[in-house]
């Protein structure tokens, strides 16, 4: 047991830090991502069933045991990245002090295998080339000053560009764990919400996710929202938004918040405050409206005011409901004035429910309406409209963890495809000097830059043959 | 308006290219094979030209933005980020015989474009009125046309792999014109080194954006999610190279399954997905 557990763990890590289980994590999280864009998120279990059907739902069962409407969320989508990140780390932990040495550390010599593996390797004459003394000063005026260093009877020079090149790799991989670091403080710390404000209306409160009130710590005034609209070709104005604008103002402690006094919010461009964010999100409108209801034969008589959202009872059992209202009728109705309502009548049981328009200057209208339908006299006596903004209310401390992250993502990815580390060493032995150079990458420019080295390096040939 | 008849031009600059490069393939022709090269290049200006004007033509009719708001416009600049890295990688390397695999994707594009989709400039609907919308579009399609080099190179790497195991690479056939296949996975790889930080930065614009307008920066939306399946499936093809088994034809074949999910992304996810991208004119 005792040498069999050792070697049981060493094969753990290494599976963890392989490649080849980042290649299948990359390649199974590929696949995987697809369902959840096909079925769609976060709906209703009503709006799946009859989508989906299937034998008594059975096919919504297996779907929804395996976490398919919420799957980004699921405990085994985000098993698999937490697994990503763990192969991340592990890979970097095992390969970071090998790839440190040979960036920090370096031998400087150049032995056979580092010939070998180099991108491009001369080997010169001794007559040919200069003395190793004279190549340091070469070397010295474009790459930087070479160590020279003796070992077992042979000198060897070493110069390097960029070694940080080799962390590059490491720092994207640091940055993956970073921006995951910082969603998971969002989620922990902060939170999403919504709150809708009528215009000349205040609000101290949101609503989470869960649809439960909580308090801002301020509170927010709509001054005022307005929809304004694109011209249209032939003059007018189109049906296609140009701009949502809601002018806001907060308060905090009875005191207006100095610079949050008619602040504006539009698409685009949120206001923040105690870092709580509002977005321009959506918008409505939203009143009240008070009707007189009447038994036809004349007797009692019910004033009742109903917000424009909601639906009241009439002593008759029926229910009504505002569909629409205007201060004027006339433009719509010849011949007739003064505000009107149209709602939605619901009589009691057995009864198919009309739309009837309620009038507050022809109450002979409304009778007639009465005796045609059999129910009540409806009077308008009158309401308002006001419009009202939907923002998105958002707290969320991760993000900038999340964009740091991403920023050194980008700049680290730029450093590991386009800043390559390159190496030269030179040797020299009594046949004469070898000149190696390795690059991580490009290849071809760096072969150029070699052979114009290789140029420097050389004892002209025409300047020997005058001095001989 | 000036515009939709110099992207008709530039549409008739890229087929004459296109043929001009098949041209090169069946008859090695240098001189043929250059002339593919400026007639893209040429395009390429015109190209522009046209891009530039129609930008202003936006702001004549009072709807000022970037031509870059509908998939008419996103095709457009798509044809137009593939000639650019054609020509940006041709000017390098100088493997002429890459136009034939690239150039009719540019084409391809163009021509969609132009013969089948509304080219109507429609305003600018308050979503989409940010700066963001540029630095998005820009970083993700240079991405997306980097991807469509890296799958031409491919395909020729995938066919003269073949032609070579069947030793009838020597006979001299168009597939000997080709550059060796060493050379063609180095070429795929240096396509993908570029369009990887684009597609990276197209990512991270669109989820500051996304920030910025809606408080969230992912949300799992069908697009984004599409973004990040093409994300992991070139990270897998930046590991391939250092993993054994994985290095040739397998890279090769991610690369091009890479580009086939770019597309998806690109037209798939609008077409037949819903989601937060909806393009007019469709």
């Amino acid at each position: 047991m005792s040498t069999a557990s050792p070697s049981i763990l060493t094969k753990i890590q290494d599976f963890l830090a392989s490649l080849r289980l980042t290649m299948a994590l990359l390649l199974i999280l590929a696949i995987v991502s697809i369902i959840g864009t096909v079925i769609p998120q976060g709906q209703l279990a009503p709006e799946y069933l009859a989508a989906i059907g299937g034998e008594q739902g059975n096919r919504y069962k297996l779907y929804s045991m395996l976490g398919f409407f919420n799957m980004y969320y699921s405990w085994w989508f985000v098993g698999l990245l937490s697994l990503l990140s763990l192969n991340l780390t592990a890979c970097s932990i095992k390969r970071l002090p090998g790839v440190w040495r040979v960036a920090f550390k370096p031998d400087g010599l150049l032995t056979d295998s580092v010939e070998r593996s180099a991108t491009v390797c001369h080997k010169l004459p001794a007559a040919e080339a200069l003395s190793l003394k004279e190549i340091a000063v070469r070397l010295r005026s474009t790459w930087g000053t070479a160590s020279d260093i003796e070992h077992e009877g042979t000198r060897h020079l070493f110069v390097q560009r960029r070694p940080w090149n080799r962390l590059a790799a490491y720092v994207v991989h640091a940055s993956i764990i970073l921006i995951f670091a910082g969603a998971i403080i969002g989620n922990l710390f902060g939170f999403k919400g919504f709150v809708n404000i009528p215009e000349g209306g205040s609000a101290g409160t949101y609503l989470d996710k869960k649809g439960g009130e909580k308090p801002l710590g301020f509170t927010i005034t709509c001054d005022q929202f307005t929809v304004t609209y694109y011209d249209a070709p032939g003059g007018g104005q189109s049906q296609m938004p140009k701009e949502f604008k809601s002018i806001l103002t907060l308060t905090e402690n009875g005191r207006e918040v100095p610079g949050y006094k008619h602040a504006r919010v539009i698409v685009n461009e949120p206001l923040t405050y105690r870092g709580i964010t509002f977005y321009q999100s959506s918008y409505g409108s939203s009143g009240s409206h008070t009707f007189k209801a009447g038994d036809p034969k004349g007797g009692k008589e019910v004033t009742l005011t109903l917000d424009s959202q909601s639906s009241a009872t009439l002593p008759d059992g029926s229910r009504i409901r505002v569909l629409e209202s205007v201060q004027d009728v006339s433009p719509f109705m010849q011949g007739l004035h003064g505000p009107a309502a149209r709602i939605d009548l619901t009589p009691g049981e057995g009864h198919q429910h009309l739309t009837v328009v309620a009038f507050a200057n022809h109450p002979e209208l409304n009778r007639q309406q009465a005796k045609e339908n059999g129910g009540m006299v409806i009077d308008y006596l009158g309401g308002e409209e006001r419009p009202y903004t939907g923002l998105q209310v958002n707290k969320d401390p991760g993000v900038w963890v999340v964009w740091i992250g991403c920023i050194l993502m980008c700049l680290a990815l730029y450093v590991a495809f386009f800043m390559p580390h390159q190496r030269i060493w030179v040797r020299q032995d009594k046949d004469g000097i070898v000149i190696a150079g390795h690059t991580t990458r490009g290849q071809e420019t760096f072969r150029t830059t070699m052979e114009e080295l290789l140029v420097t390096i050389r004892v002209n040939p025409g300047k020997e043959e005058q001095q001989s | 308006m000036i515009s939709p008849t110099l992207f008709n031009v530039t549409t008739i600059f890229y087929m004459a290219s296109t043929l001009a490069f098949f041209a090169y393939l069946a008859g090695r022709n240098k001189n043929i094979g250059l002339g593919g090269v400026a007639l893209a290049w040429a395009g390429f200006a015109i190209h522009t030209v046209a891009t530039g004007l129609r930008w202003k033509e936006s702001y004549d009719i009072g709807m000022g933005h970037a031509p870059l708001s509908n998939l008419y416009e996103s095709v457009v600049f798509f044809a137009w980020s593939i000639v650019l890295i054609f020509g940006l990688i041709d000017a390098k390397y100088k493997y002429r015989v890459i136009g034939a695999f690239v150039m009719p994707f540019a084409l391809l594009a163009m021509a969609w474009g132009q013969l089948y989709l509304p080219t109507d400039i429609n305003p600018l609907m308050p979503a989409l009125q940010s700066n963001w919308l540029l630095y998005h579009v820009l970083t993700c399609f240079l991405g997306y046309a980097a991807f469509a080099v890296a799958c031409g190179v491919s395909i020729m790497y995938l066919i003269k792999a073949k032609s070579e195991e069947r030793g009838t690479d020597a006979a001299g056939g168009i597939v000997s014109q080709f550059p060796p296949t060493k050379v063609l996975d180095e070429l795929n790889y240096k396509a993908i080194m570029i369009g990887f930080p684009l597609l990276t930065l197209g990512i991270i614009t669109g989820a500051a954006w996304a920030n910025y307008a809606w408080g969230t920066y992912w949300s799992w939306d069908p697009k984004e999610t599409w973004s990040l399946i093409v994300w992991f499936i070139y990270a897998a093809f930046l590991h391939a190279r250092f993993t054994k088994g994985w290095v040739g034809k397998r890279a090769a074949w991610i690369s091009i399954v890479g580009f086939a999910a770019t597309i998806f992304c690109y037209l798939g996810v609008n077409l037949l997905l819903s989601g937060l991208h909806s393009y007019g004119g469709i």
